[in-house]
């Protein structure tokens, strides 16, 4: 058969310089903001040390929130409960970790990992599944509807919070770090923490595979096309709905995950964390745009190195920095900074 | 006369005209059926939540916006009264620009959360409410020197309205200031629920109730739906400020534990939703069953725990401080099975 | 009609669905024969949309049943019937516009990857779709963006094609380009339900004509029937058709 369409040239519709540059912008940012923080802080070892720990906080909130905002963008599903998960995947993380002490405790850093290994593995298993009954028994009933799934999800919330205290006490659990992650390695004249380092490569390590899954995979590609039209990907025969509790397990371990990296950060779990980090994965999803992983990603990083910064020049004004640089972005775009486009 | 008084909305059912008669009518005369300091202090706390609870349905039920700020607004009112009263001498001229202070930042706070995220999306409310009162409570714990941190402080009320101002007996039950104090705050809070009422029966009640229907329908009609969603936060929080004066006033005394927790954030949403979502009188329902079951029930938990102490895991379960637990479940099974709450089913069987 | 339904691959019988609190479809009926194209024809807003979206299941009948070959589909969910061989070209073209042409593509192949055969007799029906292969379908023109998504529902064998309004907001250099694809489609012996507001296109197309109004067919026929008689025309449709021709 000849082209059936002689006349017809096709033409690309070029994207103006403008529009590329606005559409690179956000990541733009983050380069923004070290630069400026090293002209604010002025001493290089200093701004480096706050840096690594800026980059390394922003990985942990990034991973908390990754799962977060796929949800929303998969089945408009808004999890209010999201925060539940880190609790449990810390107390599970770190009831193995007291559990393989021996190996937590030797001089080795094989060992260590192996530990460290292990008690991820396990939150993760843990928080997987309880997010598969968790989008089962709390959301599944109440999909379409906002007003309901913020309320149940907060009763769920509550509920799974409570269960902490009865399963592991009511008092916060201390801990600290395996052997060979304590303290630090001098570079530079600057002290970087070597769990920070670990938690800045796994938190790297982990977008660059979700990267890859999205673009190179065809999970990946129904689950971006999902984000846009959902009803087209199942006119084209793919059933959404187990793609989304696919991704809801997923989202839950890896919030389980995140629990584990931030007990570990901060060395004392409570049953609260997870609603405290909540706050922080919330802003971090609305400065990104809700449904965008790029977006939450660069969200994440944003706050991380923020908070460190001010908490470095301004201590006072860290609290209020993240409403601050929230502000700010929803100023800018009120939709984040990488809303997410979607059909309907 | 009585029907004009509550806007014509009624409680429109026989069982429900008498708890509403009976919850009006124990508030009213509590010092003289209940007497004894707590059950004194439970009905104050009563009718204030009762206000806070109302307000908060302006926004949950009738506008159909969730937010968390609401114990933010309750603790500017609360924190006002007692700033004002700490720093301008203890006097009704403290508590009078107290309150009104407190209402005036809670509604400003409110149109700019409201503006920030109403325009998008009514969800990024419910996210953004969440991230700002939590930075505004850890604000209040950090500035310790203005708000005596975690600790909170107390204030000196107008001595009229303290215990040692005696007037005599009445009916074997003294009345001195305190009892003032207990009528002033009934009364307060008699006419702020009563303006709450007024409110949603007005037009622009309808409206909201409206939008809350169809939001897309309502802005094809002409009605700007971000305008009604904002001034109904901001009516919201002003109301929320006043009933967190009225606490302040009763307690004497300010913190975030009595005013800016999450646990009484929860709880209000717990009376909103037993009580019924979109009836002001299932707020009234919904705080007194709530203020009760905590100051009583909680007693009854212990005894359980206690009791079944050779079962640990149910003992733990029943422990009082396990109380959230219960809420929690309490609270996810009634917006399944009963999303119009007790006001809505006596409603729906007459 | 109910004579001709000996061969037809799509039968709707008494077919009624609500969307929200409105009653849009009430009760249709309708035949869509295998190997021949049929048009659904009509005013704006008399159901031809809601009509193809519920046989695809986007929107459910809530009495009446779809029939798909032998199989009752009424209750199958949107997936399963699209597996069973339907494609769909949604009125919105229903682009993934983050994802590439090609992206695009390999999902619209759901059963396994795109035959190079296939694709190639893609890209003769639709050149710019080769020219782009790697690029983000959101910076496609209009036309374009409607060759890709009926390119999509050809990605696979499928049964019955059905295919809302493939020329509507296109030039008319566009429009010709997708009549003579469409027209190849159909010599290739495919089932197709299309919706067209575009007469001349509907006219060199069709084989048969139904015309809804109302949420119902009132006429069904052959298309040269339909389109030798201007009096019918009329009647059926309106003017809105007449200024159409």
């Amino acid at each position: 058969m000849t082209s059936i369409a002689p006349d017809h040239k096709p033409t690309f519709a070029s994207v103006p310089i403008a529009e590329r540059l606005a559409n690179a912008l956000p990541v733009l940012l983050i380069p923004i903001l070290v630069v400026l923080g090293f002209l604010a802080i002025g001493n290089p070892s200093s701004w480096l040390t706050l840096t690594v720990s800026g980059l390394a906080m922003g990985m942990m909130i990034f991973v908390m929130a990754s799962g977060l905002t796929l949800v929303f963008g998969l089945m408009d599903v808004i999890n209010f409960g999201h925060g539940a998960f880190i609790s449990v995947g810390a107390f599970v993380g770190i009831s193995v970790l007291f559990g393989l002490a021996e190996w937590a405790g030797a001089p080795s850093l094989t060992l260590n990992l192996i530990a460290i290994f292990l008690a991820v593995l396990a939150a993760m298993a843990v928080t997987g599944l309880l997010g598969w009954a968790f989008e089962r028994v709390i959301v599944k009933p109440v999909y379409g509807a906002h007003l309901k799934q913020i309320l149940v999800t907060v009763g769920g919330l509550i509920v799974i919070e409570q269960m902490i205290h009865v399963i592991w006490g009511p008092e916060e659990i201390f801990l600290t770090r395996p052997e060979m992650l304590k303290g630090a390695i001098t570079f530079w004249g600057a002290a970087l923490e070597k769990y920070r380092l670990l938690a800045v490569a796994i938190g790297l390590a982990l977008f660059i595979a979700m990267r890859l899954v999205f673009r190179r995979t065809k999970i990946g590609l129904i689950v971006r096309a999902g984000v846009e039209n959902g009803e087209m990907v199942e006119a084209l025969g793919y059933r959404l709905r187990i793609v989304f509790v696919g991704v809801f397990i997923a989202g839950s371990a890896l919030a389980g995950l995140g629990g584990v990296m931030w007990g570990l950060y901060e060395e004392v779990i409570t049953a609260g964390m997870g609603e405290e980090m909540m706050i922080l994965v919330f802003i971090v999803v609305i400065i990104g745009g809700l449904g965008s992983v790029e977006g939450a990603f660069i969200g994440a990083l944003l706050v991380g190195l923020l908070q460190n910064y001010i908490a470095f020049l301004e201590p006072k004004l860290a609290l209020i920095s993240n409403i601050g640089l929230m502000t700010a972005i929803l100023m800018w775009r009120p939709q984040g900074m990488m809303p997410v486009v979607k059909a309907k | 006369m009585l029907k004009t008084l509550l806007s014509n909305d009624t409680p429109r059912s026989k069982i429900l005209t008498i708890v509403v008669l009976v919850i009006f009518l124990g508030l009213a005369l509590a010092p003289f059926l209940f007497p004894g300091v707590r059950s004194l202090d439970t009905a104050a706390r009563i009718a204030i939540f009762i206000v806070l609870a109302a307000s908060y349905d302006l926004l949950l039920g009738y506008t159909g916006v969730v937010s968390f700020a609401h114990t933010m607004f309750f603790g500017m009112g609360a924190y006002g009264v007692g700033l004002a009263s700490l720093h301008m001498g203890r006097g009704f001229h403290s508590i009078i620009i107290g309150s009104l202070a407190g209402a005036a930042l809670a509604a400003a706070f409110a149109f700019l959360i409201a503006l920030f995220s109403l325009r998008v999306r009514a969800i990024f409310f419910a996210m953004i409410t969440l991230a700002v009162a939590s930075a505004v409570a850890v604000l209040v714990s950090q500035l310790s020197w203005l708000t005596g941190g975690e600790d909170g402080f107390t204030f000196k009320i107008p001595r009229e309205l303290g215990p040692a101002n005696r007037m005599g007996e009445f009916l074997g039950v003294k009345i001195n200031g305190k009892l003032l104090n207990y009528y002033l705050i009934f009364t307060c809070s008699l006419l702020l629920f009563l303006l709450m009422l007024r409110v949603v029966n007005s037009p622009f009640g309808r409206v909201l109730q409206a939008i809350r229907e169809n939001d897309f329908r309502a802005e094809a009609i002409g009605y700007r739906v971000v305008w009604y969603r904002t001034v109904a936060t901001c009516l919201s929080a002003a109301t929320a400020a006043l009933a967190g004066s009225l606490f302040a006033l009763w307690l004497r005394y300010v913190g975030p534990d009595t005013t800016l927790s999450f646990t009484i954030m929860l709880d209000l949403l717990l009376m909103v939703v037993i009580g019924g979502m979109g009836t002001i009188w299932g707020a009234a329902v919904g705080a007194t069953l709530l203020v009760l079951a905590q100051t009583y029930l909680q007693d009854l938990m212990g005894s359980a725990a206690t009791a079944t102490e050779f079962l640990p895991l149910l003992s733990r379960l029943l422990d009082p401080d396990r109380w959230l637990l219960w809420l929690g479940v309490l609270f996810i099974l009634s917006v399944y099975f009963f999303p119009t709450g007790i006001v809505g089913r006596l409603r729906g069987s007459k | 009609m109910s004579d001709q339904a000996s061969d037809a691959i799509l039968k709707l019988q008494n077919v009624h669905t609500d969307i929200a609190q409105y009653h849009i479809l009430h009760g249709v009926d309708l035949a869509v024969e295998r190997g021949a194209v049929t048009m659904l024809l009509g005013r704006n807003g008399v159901g031809k949309t809601t009509t193809l979206r519920t046989i695809m299941g986007l929107w459910t009948a809530h009495t009446g049943t779809i029939h798909f070959d032998t199989d009752n589909i009424t209750e199958t969910p949107t997936p399963a019937r699209a597996r069973a061989g339907i494609g769909f070209v949604p009125e919105d073209m229903g682009i993934f516009t983050d994802l590439t042409v090609e992206e695009n593509m390999t999902l619209a192949a759901a059963s396994g990857p795109l035959s190079p055969q296939r694709r190639d007799w893609i890209f003769s029906a639709f050149p710019p779709l080769k020219t782009f292969w790697n690029s983000e379908a959101g910076n496609l023109s209009g036309g374009q963006k409607q060759m890709l998504s009926i390119a999509r529902a050809m990605a696979e064998e499928r049964k019955l094609y059905l295919i809302d309004e493939p020329t509507k907001g296109l030039a008319p250099a566009i429009v010709s380009t997708m009549a003579a694809a469409l027209k190849e489609l159909k010599n290739q012996g495919a089932s197709i339900l299309m919706v067209e507001q575009n007469f001349a296109v509907a006219k060199a197309i069709g084989d048969y004509a139904a015309v809804m109004d109302d949420g119902k067919i009132v006429w069904s026929g052959t298309m040269q029937e339909l389109a030798t008689n201007a009096a019918l025309q009329e009647q059926l449709m309106g003017l809105s058709m007449e200024a159409a021709t």
